[in-house]
C-alpha cells in the first residue's frame, strides 16, 4: 500500500515536472515568437517596406528613388483643383481649417508696400464658396487697382532635416529612404509637438483620428508609379513631381532648367519642395 | 453634437492649419504644476541639504506638496493626448532626438525619488501608526512600513543619510525636470516667441518662486486651520527666498524680451503689435504689474522696514498669492502667446478657451486643484507637523 502511494507520488511528480517543462517550453516559444515578431517589426522599419509583405506595392524598392516636388508659381491660376483632389484622395477633413495642401494668394495693390495674403480659411473666401467644404478665391479685388498678384501652392516640404521628425517622442513620424516624411497613424500618440515644430504650418491635428496628419506626396500612389493627386489634377502644370535620381524626370529637369528656391532655408530643415516665381514676401 | 474642433479667429495672414490652436490651457497647467514641484522641493532642500533650521516647520510639508503636485503632473498631458492609451509608446520606443521622449523617464525617476524620500522622512510615523492603529489603517501602515519597525538611533542615522543623499540628488533632478520643460518650448525654431536659449532658465527661476509662494500660502492657511501662530522666522525665510529668486526671474525675463526685440528678426513687427495689443492685460498688467511689481514692492518694503507680526503674515501671504498669479500668467503668456503669434510672421490669432470638455477651463482648473485635494488626504495620513520626531 505504502509502495503504491510512493509510486503514485513519483508518477505525479514526473507528470508535474513534464507539465512544467511543457509550460516553460510553450512560454519560451511564445516569448521567442513575440520577440521575433517585434524584431521583424523593427527590421521592417529599416529595410525596404516591400520586403515585409504588407506593402501595397510588392516590387517597390525605396532605395532606388529619391522623390522631389516642384512648384511653378508663375503658372498657378488659383483654380484649387489640387486642393479638392487632395481632400478627396486622402480623406482630409472637409473644412477650411485642415489642409494637406493649400494655395495662397498674394495681391499687391497700388500704393501699398505689403501684399494682401489670403487662403481658403479666410471668411471672405468661405462666404464666396458658400461652404467650408468647397474652395474658391473670392473676387474681392475687382474694384481695386492691382499692381501685382500671384498664387503660391503650399504643401509639406518633406525636409531632409525635418523638425517635426526631430521632436516626435515616439518615432511615429519618420523620413523614408526615398525622401518622404510619413506618419504612422497607428503609433502616433497625438501630442501635436510636430504640429508646433513645423515652421511651414504643413501639419494639422486630424480630429476624427486624433493623430497628426499631413501631406504624404500621395505615397500610396507614387510607389505604384502614379503621380500625387494634386499634380495629376493641376490643369496648368504648376506642380511637378518626380524622382531626383532620374536625371530626365520632370523634377530633375525642373530644377536644372530653372533657378529654384526653397521656403525658409534659414531653419536648416532643408526642404524638398522647389519653387519658381515666388516673391520675397512668401515664406 | 459638439464640433470636433474650434477654429481661432485671426487678423493678417496665418497658415490655414494654424487656425486650430494645438496646445490649449492644459499645456499651460502642465508647466505650472511641474514648476510648483520644483519650487516646493527647493524649500524642502534648504532644510534637508543646506541645514537651514528656520525652514524646519515647512520642510516636510514642502516635500508632501512637491509629491502631490508631481503625482498629478502627467494628468494634463494625458488629457491632452489624442491617444492617451498609447502614451507609453514614448517610453517603450523613445525617439531620443525628441525633448518629450525623455519626459517619461525623467518624471518617473523624480517621482520615485520623491516617494522614497517621503517614505524615509515619514518612516517613524509609519512605524508608530502600524503599531497603534486598528483595522484597515493598521494594515495600510504595516504594508507601508515594509516590515521594518526598527527606529533605533542606528537605523535613524541610516535614514538621515538616505534623506540627505536623496535630497541632494533631488535638487538637480527637480530643477532639471523643470529646466527641460523650458527646453521643450525654447528649442523649437518655428516660433520666435519661444525660440530662446534663456527659456529653460526663465522657466526654472519662475518655478522656484511659484513653489515658494505656494508654500507660503499653504503654510499660513494651515496655521490658521490648526489655530497656531505662524512661525515668523520661517515665514521671513521664505519671503527672503521669494524676493531673491524673483529678482533673478524678472532680470532673466527682461533680458529675454530685450534680446527678442533687439535682435529684431523677421516677424518682429507682428510680435510688437501683439505685445502692444492683446498682451497688454495678461502680460503687462497681470503678470508684471499685479503679479510681480506689487509683491516685489511690498516684500521690499517689509524687508526694509523690518515688518513683523500680523502685518508680515498678511503682507507676505498676499505677495505670495500675487506671485502665484504672475507665474500662472507667465505660463499662459508663453504657451498661448506663442501660438497666438502666427508662424507666418504676418498675422495674429486669438485663442478662445472652452469652458467644458476635455481641454476646457474646468478640466484645467480641476487639474490645478487636484494636488491640493491629494495633499489634504496625505496630511491626514502623514502629518508633516505631528508629534512624531521626524529625521
Amino acid at each position: 500500500m505504502k509502495q503504491e502511494a510512493i509510486s503514485s507520488l513519483i508518477a505525479r511528480r514526473e507528470f508535474l515536472s513534464k507539465l512544467g517543462c511543457a509550460a516553460t517550453c510553450a512560454g519560451a516559444a511564445v516569448v521567442g515568437a513575440g520577440a521575433l515578431g517585434v524584431m521583424q517589426d523593427a527590421a521592417a522599419k529599416s529595410d525596404s517596406p516591400a520586403a515585409s509583405g504588407s506593402f501595397p506595392t510588392p516590387d517597390y524598392d525605396w532605395t532606388q528613388h529619391r522623390w522631389g516636388f516642384g512648384v511653378d508659381a508663375t503658372k498657378c491660376i488659383g483654380c484649387l483643383r489640387c486642393v479638392e483632389a487632395c481632400k478627396r484622395e486622402n480623406d482630409v477633413p472637409g473644412d477650411a481649417h485642415h489642409f494637406r495642401t493649400w494655395v495662397e494668394r498674394y495681391v499687391y495693390l497700388e500704393g501699398e508696400d505689403k501684399p494682401r495674403i489670403d487662403s481658403h480659411h479666410d471668411p471672405v473666401n468661405i462666404e464666396a464658396s458658400g461652404s467650408e467644404k468647397e474652395y474658391r478665391f473670392a473676387n474681392r479685388y475687382k474694384n481695386a487697382k492691382v499692381e501685382k498678384a500671384f498664387f503660391v501652392p503650399k504643401l509639406c516640404n518633406h525636409c531632409a532635416h525635418p523638425a517635426c521628425v526631430q521632436v516626435c517622442p515616439t518615432g511615429a513620424t519618420y523620413r523614408t529612404e526615398d525622401g518622404v516624411v510619413l506618419i504612422d497613424h497607428k503609433y502616433c500618440i497625438g501630442c501635436q509637438y510636430c504640429v508646433q515644430a513645423c515652421p511651414y504650418g504643413a501639419r494639422f491635428f486630424n480630429d476624427s483620428k486624433q493623430v497628426s496628419d499631413k501631406c504624404t506626396w500621395c505615397y500610396h500612389r507614387i510607389t505604384k508609379g502614379l503621380q500625387p493627386a494634386c499634380v495629376e489634377a493641376c490643369p496648368v502644370g504648376a506642380r511637378v513631381f518626380g524622382d531626383l535620381k532620374d536625371k530626365q524626370s520632370p523634377i530633375s529637369l525642373f530644377i536644372r532648367n530653372n533657378r529654384v528656391q526653397v521656403l525658409r532655408p534659414e531653419t536648416g530643415n532643408a526642404p524638398n519642395v522647389y519653387y519658381v516665381g515666388i516673391d520675397k514676401e512668401v515664406s | 453634437m459638439d464640433p470636433l474642433f474650434h477654429a481661432a479667429t485671426f487678423t493678417g495672414y496665418v497658415y490655414p492649419n494654424e487656425t486650430v490652436i494645438p496646445w490649449t490651457v492644459l499645456i499651460v497647467v502642465y508647466p505650472y504644476l511641474t514648476g510648483l514641484v520644483a519650487g516646493a522641493f527647493t524649500v524642502s532642500s534648504l532644510y534637508q541639504v543646506f541645514g537651514m533650521q528656520r525652514f524646519k516647520p515647512v520642510a516636510h510639508f514642502a516635500l508632501l506638496t512637491s509629491l502631490c503636485c508631481m503625482l498629478i503632473v502627467p494628468t494634463p498631458l494625458l488629457l491632452h493626448l489624442g491617444h492617451p492609451e498609447r502614451a507609453f509608446n514614448a517610453t517603450i520606443t523613445p525617439h531620443w532626438t525628441s525633448a518629450f521622449a525623455v519626459f517619461g523617464y525623467a518624471a518617473s525617476f523624480y517621482a520615485c525619488l520623491l516617494m522614497l524620500e517621503t517614505w524615509f522622512v515619514f518612516r517613524p510615523h509609519i512605524v508608530q501608526q502600524a503599531q497603534e492603529r486598528k483595522g484597515l489603517l493598521r494594515w495600510f501602515y504595516q504594508v507601508l512600513s515594509l516590515g521594518s519597525y526598527d527606529l533605533s538611533e542606528k537605523a535613524m542615522g541610516y535614514d538621515r543619510k538616505w534623506i540627505f543623499a536623496l535630497a541632494v540628488i533631488g535638487i538637480p533632478a527637480a530643477h532639471g525636470l523643470h529646466g527641460y520643460v523650458g527646453f521643450v518650448f525654447g528649442s523649437l525654431k518655428s516660433r520666435e516667441w519661444w525660440s530662446s536659449d534663456l527659456m529653460p532658465a526663465v522657466f526654472l527661476f519662475s518655478a522656484i518662486i511659484s513653489g515658494t509662494a505656494l508654500l507660503i500660502v499653504l503654510y499660513v492657511l494651515s496655521c490658521r486651520l490648526r489655530k497656531i501662530p505662524v512661525d515668523l522666522a520661517c515665514l521671513k525665510g521664505m519671503a527672503y527666498t521669494l524676493w531673491g529668486f524673483m529678482m533673478f526671474t524678472l532680470v532673466l525675463e527682461g533680458v529675454e524680451f530685450a534680446s527678442l526685440v533687439y535682435r529684431g528678426r523677421e516677424g518682429i513687427e507682428m510680435i510688437m503689435e501683439y505685445v502692444a495689443g492683446p498682451l497688454v492685460v495678461p502680460f503687462f498688467i497681470m503678470q508684471f504689474g499685479i503679479g510681480s511689481a506689487i509683491p516685489l514692492v511690498l516684500l521690499s518694503y517689509m524687508i526694509w522696514r523690518g515688518t513683523t507680526g500680523r502685518a508680515l503674515v498678511v503682507g507676505v501671504a498676499t505677495s505670495a498669492l500675487l506671485v502665484l498669479l504672475a507665474v500662472l500668467m507667465m505660463r499662459w503668456n508663453v504657451v498661448i502667446g506663442g501660438q497666438e503669434i502666427a508662424k507666418t510672421g504676418k498675422g495674429l490669432l486669438t485663442y478662445h478657451p472652452l469652458i467644458f470638455g476635455r481641454e476646457g477651463i474646468l478640466a484645467a482648473a480641476s487639474v490645478v486643484l487636484a494636488p491640493f485635494g491629494l495633499l489634504w488626504v496625505m496630511i491626514q495620513l502623514f502629518p508633516p507637523w505631528g508629534k512624531t520626531q521626524h529625521p
